[in-house]
């Protein structure tokens, strides 16, 4: 825990955003987690991630469950909006909030604890649903602000701190995501800024669920020798499956750049995602060979990471359910609520 | 980039920027924590080791330290690195228990200085207590060279420059006033000196050989001279309308004191446009502050005398611009008059030498000034050596302590029969700083505050008499602001490579975004490709050996880091580490890595 706040003092050169906005003013409080928790360096690639991607503080919503992941909301986007729910609850919360006002951006921060045991009901329906959110889940193997028990993501033959073997077999999140029909599944490493960067851009612009499972250190209870979520584990084990850029629709025109042999997914708002496959002809938009694939190498005690699948023209919640465009408080109360006659008369029809 | 060797003492030395700029290397962010300890006495005697006149520096030092401060790159303004010095000097209690011991026994060397100035004084100050024997010969009554005779006292009162002088006669200096030496090789033939010290300055105000001159004389007075005339109160008075030729530092001293005896219409006359003038900024505004008026861009042409008297002055007023090859050269676009009673030269001073025999072995080059060496200050005659002013032309106080403690070095080895070339190198001590999971020993939070803007009598007050000194002073609140605003640049970011796992956390927690790991690469192109660019390339860039997992490198951007000490903080490992840094440095006799000036500091009081 660090008790000295960062100082005001900034980088003189600091540059601005197209909202005049400097990448310090994304920032939230400082953070009480470990020094070194890998949760932190995700806050920071949430920080530039938003920052470059000029979205105003105020016009977005970050939910949250309990956790020492759960906890990171506070240090990013101070302006923003934010929920901290019950354990494991943040989905529904999320949905409910996404169903009232469809117009913020809404980020979820969960950990493996719990999205995957207390959590995973919710957790699915979220997915099943395909509320347009960007989803974080920071795995770290354990529930970190218990003190290191093994969660359900710990795999079979990891050793907790005092040695003691997992024997359970774990659920991983990519794999599920990807059953059960989400329609965005990428996977990271909070040591990679380079690869989380563009990744939590492309989840945000996406319109639909977008999940981000990211290994995430936990330097207190999980970062020794024999965890296969440490720091050295995961720089390893990583096999990148795909490099992703992501390239904001207004930049599109200046990326005419050689991208190799890169193939381009445009999003809803006309945005782009390029990526380049690490291995061999695979194809992100293909969901049964992505399975197949993160399959194999799961075997292989390597883990795939970058944007393992993407349905770019899902339709989400919203459109599933054929709800109002404006949020329901831009909705005249008239409208909202028009009244007991017209309640009246809506009951006669199935008289 | 090779990995940056930080055994190298000047790469940390470097990063205390004040410190490095300082040419006797004044450990600055150590004396200001003393002063916020209330330490005056302590913080006073670690001034005084490297600069020697803390009192007299914390006045008028020309304060070479402050332009380089890492405060200005960060919010602006620096530190108000100077007047704490003088804090110092306000505040501290008795020193003289603590001041060198001189050893009753004498090692047999006797050791002549020609001059009482700054230069000469250090000489005595670092020879005496190695047990030398040291003869100082003065040209005029009193000991302090310019210092006495040319800073005016309303800038630097006589009993400041008394205590800080005894403190050095009083280790039993013998003394010789109201003596020039006029003949250099007689001194040498007949008394028998080990060693001789030239500190003799750049005494030749220069003059302005223009029409009227000579007719004019009775009114024209050479700023130096003429100042030197008011110390002595050989002068009390001058016209009301005064114009004074040049903008350096001494015209600024003159202007200032014609306005305390008779000067009304005081203006300051000036070839060239503001950017260009030598006197300092914060000269320049007391000089305002005391209603004189600055004029830019003329360029005299004549002396006006009417019936044998000075009327006024003639003045081209000229454009400057910049020729082919870049050098700055002057149109005239007008020329016009200015009515005066009197007029001050002070457009710059010579060196004269001629009471140094030219057969004696003293080479001289073809400006006449005696060839010395930059390191030994020997000249080509062994044994004989200079510094301060006489030595390369005019300077200031601060460089003739320099000069006067390396020179103290060469004469020491000289009569030790050590060379004179082998110098001993700064040594330095790193310690680190942790008091506990967070807290270091020094003060690391970031100080908003801006600069505290020194206190003046008020007009009225201070022109009553010419030893009414401006400045106030630091009050205690002052003081403190001063103090929290520095940024401790001697506590180092210390790094141990083979630590790191790389976690993030010291990049993303950095205020000013210091700190990337990235592969090693070139320098130019590293530069451009760091969290932030590191475009000051004044600055360095740290570079770590290899991290473990990834064979990146971790490399900081030494501009801007206000050593907070969060990525040591936040870092799992202490692979970062805040640790102090003690620049040792040589002193004659003294190579001080085997005793720190702190350990002396604390053992002796
Ligand atoms: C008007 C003015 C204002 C200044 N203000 C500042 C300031 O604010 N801050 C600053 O840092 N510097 C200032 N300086 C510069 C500073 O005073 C000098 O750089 C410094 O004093 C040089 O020291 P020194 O020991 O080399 O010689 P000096 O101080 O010049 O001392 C030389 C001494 O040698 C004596 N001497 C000369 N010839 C002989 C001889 N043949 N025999 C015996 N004795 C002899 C002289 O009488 C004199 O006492 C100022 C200079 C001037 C002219
Ligand atoms: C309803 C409820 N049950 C249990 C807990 C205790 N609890 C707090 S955090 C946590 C696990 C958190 O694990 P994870 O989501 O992986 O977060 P991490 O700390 O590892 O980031 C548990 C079980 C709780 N706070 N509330
Ligand atoms: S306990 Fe683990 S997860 Fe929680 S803050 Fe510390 S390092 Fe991070
Ligand atoms: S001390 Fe560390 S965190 Fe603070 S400014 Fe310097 S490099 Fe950055
Ligand atoms: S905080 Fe420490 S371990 Fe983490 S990257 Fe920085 S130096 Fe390395
Ligand atoms: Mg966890």
């Amino acid at each position: 825990m660090t008790q000295t706040a960062k100082p005001s003092v900034r980088h003189p050169g600091l540059k601005t955003n197209k909202l005049g906005l400097t990448q310090r003013d994304y920032e939230g409080t400082q953070s009480t987690l470990c020094a070194g928790c890998g949760h932190d360096s995700i806050t920071a690639a949430i920080v530039q991630a938003f920052f470059e991607l000029n979205i105003a503080p105020h016009r977005v919503a970050k939910l949250s469950g309990i956790g020492c992941s759960s906890k990171t909301p506070t240090y990013f986007l101070s302006e923003a909006h934010g929920f901290n729910s019950l354990h494991g609850r943040m989905p529904s919360i999320a949905t409910g909030a996404n169903a009232a006002n469809g117009k913020l951006a809404y980020i979820g921060v969960s950990g493996d604890g719990d999205s995957l045991s207390i959590g995973l009901g919710q957790f699915c329906h979220a997915m099943r649903r395909n509320v347009n959110m960007l989803y974080m889940l920071e795995n770290n193997g354990v529930y970190g602000l218990t003190k290191g028990q093994f969660s359900a993501s710990a795999d079979v033959g990891t050793k907790a701190k005092r040695g003691e073997e997992n024997q359970m077999p774990p659920i991983d999140p990519a794999s599920m995501a990807l059953t059960l029909g989400a329609s965005f599944v990428a996977r990271s490493f909070s040591g990679d800024r380079k690869q989380l960067v563009p990744l939590i851009k492309a989840g945000l612009t996406h319109r639909g669920f977008a999940l981000v499972d990211i290994i995430s250190p936990c330097v207190t209870f999980n970062d020794h020798e024999g965890s296969t979520k440490s720091y050295a584990h995961t720089r390893e084990h990583g096999h990148e499956v795909v490099e992703t850029d992501f390239v904001p629709l207004l930049h599109e025109i200046q990326v005419e750049q050689d991208h190799g042999a890169s193939t381009a997914v445009t999003m809803h708002d006309g945005s782009v995602v390029r990526f380049r496959s690490v291995d061999e002809h695979y194809d992100p938009t293909d969901r049964d060979a992505a399975y197949a694939h993160l399959k194999k190498l799961q075997a292989q005690g390597e883990v795939a990471t970058g944007l393992l699948f993407i349905e770019p023209m899902s339709r989400d919640l919203h459109e599933l359910e054929n709800t109002v465009d404006e949020p329901l408080v831009e909705v005249p109360f008239e409208k909202l609520c028009p009244g007991s006659g017209v309640l009246a008369e809506l009951q006669s029809h199935w008289r | 980039m090779q990995p940056t060797d930080v055994s190298n003492p000047d790469y940390y030395h470097k990063v205390v920027d004040c410190q490095w700029g300082c040419p006797a290397h004044t450990p600055v962010p150590e004396y200001i924590r003393l002063i916020g300890q209330g330490r005056f006495t302590e913080s006073y005697m670690l001034n005084r080791e490297s600069n020697v006149f803390p009192g007299v520096l914390g006045r008028t030092c020309d304060r070479p330290c402050e332009p380089v401060c890492r405060r200005v790159r960060v919010e602006g303004e620096p530190v108000a690195i100077c007047r704490l010095k003088r804090v110092t000097s306000d505040l501290k209690g008795d020193v003289t228990d603590l001041l060198p011991k001189i050893p009753e026994e004498k090692n047999g060397k006797r050791v002549a200085l020609i001059g009482a100035g700054p230069a000469s004084l250090t000489v005595a100050n670092d020879l005496m207590p190695l047990g030398y024997e040291c003869v100082l010969f003065e040209r005029m009554d009193r000991p302090g060279g310019l210092m006495r005779t040319n800073i005016p006292s309303f800038r630097l009162p006589g009993g400041v420059l008394d205590e800080e002088i005894n403190m050095i006669l009083d280790m039993g200096v013998e003394v010789h006033y109201s003596h020039p030496i006029d003949s250099l090789g007689k001194l040498l033939d007949e008394d028998g000196f080990d060693a001789v010290f030239i500190g003799t300055g750049a005494p030749k105000g220069k003059e302005l050989r223009i029409p009227g001159r000579d007719e004019g004389g009775a009114n024209i007075h050479i700023g130096i001279d003429w100042l030197e005339s008011v110390h002595f109160e050989h002068t009390d008075s001058i016209g009301e309308r005064v114009l004074i030729i040049g903008v350096g530092n001494t015209a600024m001293d003159c202007c200032r004191t014609s306005k305390r005896i008779g000067g009304k219409d005081v203006r300051v006359v000036a070839r060239k446009s503001r950017p260009y003038f030598k006197a300092s900024a914060w000269e320049l505004d007391d000089a305002e502050e005391e209603l004189v008026q600055i004029v830019e861009n003329h360029s005299p042409s004549r002396f006006i005398i009417e019936d044998g008297r000075l009327v006024g002055m003639e003045f081209d007023v000229v454009e400057w611009a910049p020729d082919e090859s870049g050098r700055l050269v002057s149109t005239k676009l007008d020329s016009t008059v200015i009515p005066c009673d009197d007029v001050i030269l002070a457009i710059g001073q010579d060196n004269a030498f001629p009471w140094i025999e030219r057969d004696i072995g003293i080479e001289f080059n073809e400006w006449e000034m005696p060839i010395v060496d930059r390191t030994t200050f020997q000249t080509t005659r062994d044994g004989v050596f200079i510094g301060g002013d006489a030595a390369w032309g005019p300077e200031n106080i601060i460089w003739a302590v320099e000069h006067g403690h390396q020179a103290a070095i060469s004469i020491h080895a000289f009569c030790e029969q050590e060379s004179l070339t082998d110098r001993l190198p700064y040594g330095m001590n790193l310690v680190s700083q942790k008091m506990g999971l967070h807290s270091w020993s020094y003060g690391s939070a970031y100080d908003e505050s801006r600069r505290s803007q020194m206190s003046h009598v008020d007009l009225v007050e201070r022109f009553k008499a010419l030893e009414v000194e401006v400045e106030l002073g630091f009050d205690a609140e002052q003081t403190a602001v001063e103090v929290a605003r520095c940024l401790n640049c001697d506590i180092q970011t210390d790094f141990t490579a083979n630590l790191c796992i790389e976690c993030d956390a010291c990049i993303d927690v950095c205020p000013v975004y210091c700190l990337t790991m990235t592969e090693n690469r070139p320098e130019d192109e590293l530069r451009l490709n760091l969290t932030a660019p590191a475009e000051n390339i004044d600055q360095d860039l740290y570079v770590s050996a290899d991290l473990p997992q990834t064979a990146r490198v971790m490399v900081k951007d030494e501009d801007l880091c206000v050593h907070c000490g969060l990525c040591a903080e936040r870092c799992p490992t202490a692979a970062w580490d805040m640790q102090k840094f003690d620049l040792l440095i040589p002193y004659a006799g003294k190579p001080t890595w085997t005793k720190t000036p702190e350990t002396e500091l604390t053992t002796s009081s």
